[in-house]
């Protein structure tokens, strides 16, 4: 019993995580219809520009913080400004193709200014655990998920009621009504990518806080966002949310119980067959649009 | 003199070769290349090998991605599948290769009609997600199904043979690679003349419009998946021989990227662009190294980033080639052959 509340726990904590890169996600796709390969990069990036800030030049963690989101906003805008705007209104090809090319630069860049060793992360939570019912949780994991939880509302919020966010989900709903309606729908498309850009950014630092150490393997986690986004739906924030924690939970339960089965790594293959299960029972996800396409 | 198209046949129209001169020119390839092994060393066969190797595999991904608009990661899956079949095969069963070759392509090709049924409903997107996962899964069972694959180990192959002739050499494994290559490359070319290779086209241009006129677009969907993973499978099947031991390590996600790389550099659509393609991405490396060699001794810092030098030179070639010459070098190709032509009047 306790294994089984240890691994759902472990599950939330990761899902948190999951849940706030895959918002970064689905706001790209949102409003500029390009599922964004890159977003694991992004992350990676963002952990690692804010390690840097934070030891090689001694600045003070909440600095090299917001730093490092100023630099990745600026990135965000920057890519959508040079790669993805000649993009538009290119094949579907053309768009997976681009952001796949960028993922590999920008784990070359890493690479090469980095490199491949794993650096220890400096601890930015409490290392004490602290007693959760019969279990010890460390700290970091209820700070991460406290902090996530408190981004997605605010977002929700954002979403809900600030200008921008209305003029985004007018942009998501119809391009060339957003534009009739004098909303600048290429504003819009560097705002995504800021967005995008940020959010997986907190989520690389956050989840290089609670793992202790970074290394190259953090860009994985961006490709094991695909599942969570497609369970939700690739064009529902909320169903990101819910895949997110969903998809957390389950990948540790199959790691709790089927690895000593299988001999391990069903941790990381468990999301990749519940999303052909899905793709083949509800392709859309559970809050997605359906598409109906008429000629 | 000429300056422009005058066909005036439907079979000038489809004729492959327009003029006899390009007739002599490829056979005078093929003879050079028929007598490149007896005068190289055993690094260029070895680069030469992977480069054909490259090509069909290429050349699988641009009939589902280019010519049927079906977008695919599972290029690295599907040629795992087609080197462990090989490995099972000759290893275990000790098949000679001209059954194992074709038998590995064929399981591939079921193995692709797998994956490919769930996400026929879908388009898009969807498929290079289906195909993602069905990389991951094809990755864990390589690493975990021990006694077939020899896990995380690898599994080795015994020399490509049949009756008494054994293809131990990298010359010998060479004309064997080459000969495929030319058959399969034939084929391909064949196939675009033919109703089922224009209704791949059609499905790729509108497929809502191929129903309308009368295209099975799912059967042809399938069918498009099946043949471009017999390809793939026959270039896993041709490495595992080539390569002689083959682990999880050799099928990366990296290289399916780095075949949809090749597609979008050589040219979506176009077997000549496949062609390209592969030889650019498969020398890349080469090229990256003897320039890294050269520069090394003065500046000793360069040896460290060859490996992420190569990675992201790629990556930004193919952001470079999408946004600058979406139709890759196959249509350069074709540019400058035209601006030849009718040199100096190009106008």
């Amino acid at each position: 019993m306790e294994f089984l509340l240890q691994l759902v726990l472990n599950g939330i904590v990761s899902g948190s995580i999951y849940s706030l890169v895959a918002l970064g996600f689905v706001v790209i796709y949102k409003s500029t219809s390009v599922l964004n390969f890159a977003q694991g990069e992004f992350m990676m990036l963002g952990a690692y520009v804010c390690l840097s800030l934070a030891v090689q030049y001694h600045l003070p963690f909440a600095v090299a913080f917001v730093m490092t989101m100023a630099f990745m906003a600026v990135l965000g805008i920057l890519t959508e400004r040079l790669i993805l705007r000649p993009m538009i209104g290119e094949p579907v090809i053309s768009l997976i193709m681009v952001t796949l090319g960028l993922s590999a630069f920008l784990k070359a860049v890493v690479q090469a200014v980095w490199g491949t060793d794993l650096r220890p992360f400096p601890n930015i939570f409490p290392v004490t655990p602290v007693q959760l019912g019969p279990l010890p949780v460390s700290q970091g994991y209820l700070y991460s998920t406290a902090s996530v939880a408190v981004l997605l509302l605010i977002f929700t919020l954002f979403f809900k009621f600030t200008r921008a966010g209305i003029a985004m989900r007018a942009t998501a709903f119809s391009q060339q009504v957003a534009l009739s309606m004098g909303i600048s729908v290429q504003r819009i498309f560097a705002l995504s990518w800021s967005i995008a850009a940020v959010v997986s950014a907190i989520g690389g630092v956050l989840l290089a806080g609670v793992r202790g150490g970074l290394d190259a393997s953090l860009a994985f986690f961006g490709l094991k966002v695909i599942p969570v986004v497609i369970l939700g739906g690739l064009d529902s924030i909320g169903g990101a949310i819910v895949g997110g924690v969903v998809m957390g939970v389950l990948e540790n339960l199959a790691g709790g119980y089927l690895d000593p089965l299988v001999g391990g790594g069903a941790k990381e293959v468990a999301p990749f067959i519940v999303l052909v299960l899905i793709l083949s029972v509800k392709p859309y996800g559970l809050f997605g649009k359906v598409k109906i396409e008429r000629v | 003199m000429r300056c422009g198209d005058f066909r005036q046949s439907y079979a000038e129209d489809m004729a492959i070769f327009e003029s006899p001169l390009p007739r002599w020119l490829l056979a005078a390839l093929l003879a050079v290349l028929l007598a490149i092994p007896f005068f190289t060393g055993t690094y260029w066969l070895d680069v030469l090998n992977r480069i054909f190797i490259a090509i069909i595999a290429a050349m699988g991904l641009n009939i589902v991605t280019g010519f049927t608009g079906l977008i695919s990661l599972g290029t690295a899956a599907f040629m795992a599948v087609g080197g462990y079949t090989t490995a099972a095969l000759a290893g275990k069963a000790g098949l000679p290769f001209v059954v194992v070759i074709p038998v590995s392509g064929v399981v591939t090709a079921l193995v692709g009609l797998v994956f490919g049924i769930p996400s026929l409903r879908l388009k898009g997107l969807y498929l290079a997600v289906a195909t993602l996962a069905a990389h991951y899964i094809v990755e864990f069972t390589a690493s975990h199904w021990d006694h077939m694959t020899g896990g995380v180990n690898g599994i080795s192959i015994p020399a490509a043979k049949a009756g008494s002739l054994v293809l131990g050499s990298d010359r010998e494994v060479y004309l064997l690679i080459l000969a495929i290559l030319v058959g399969l490359l034939f084929f391909a070319k064949n196939l675009f003349r033919t109703k089922v290779g224009k209704a791949f086209v059609a499905i790729r241009d509108q497929d809502i419009s191929a129903e309308v006129m009368g295209v099975d677009v799912f059967r042809y969907k399938l069918l498009s998946f099946a043949v471009s993973s017999f390809y793939i499978g026959v270039a896993g099947s041709l490495l595992a021989y080539q390569a002689r031991l083959i682990s999880p390590e050799n099928f990366p996600i990296t290289l399916a990227i780095d075949y949809l790389g090749m597609v979008i550099i050589g040219g979506l659509g176009s077997i000549l662009g496949s062609i390209f393609g592969a030889i650019f991405v498969t020398l890349l490396p080469e090229m990256l190294r003897l320039v890294t060699d050269a520069v090394g001794n003065h500046w000793p810092g360069m040896m460290t980033i060859v490996a992420p030098l190569k990675t992201g030179v790629f990556g930004l070639v193919v952001i470079l080639f999408l946004i600058f010459e979406p139709d890759g070098m196959a249509a350069r190709w074709h540019h400058i052959k035209t601006y030849w032509k009718l040199y100096p009047f190009s106008y």
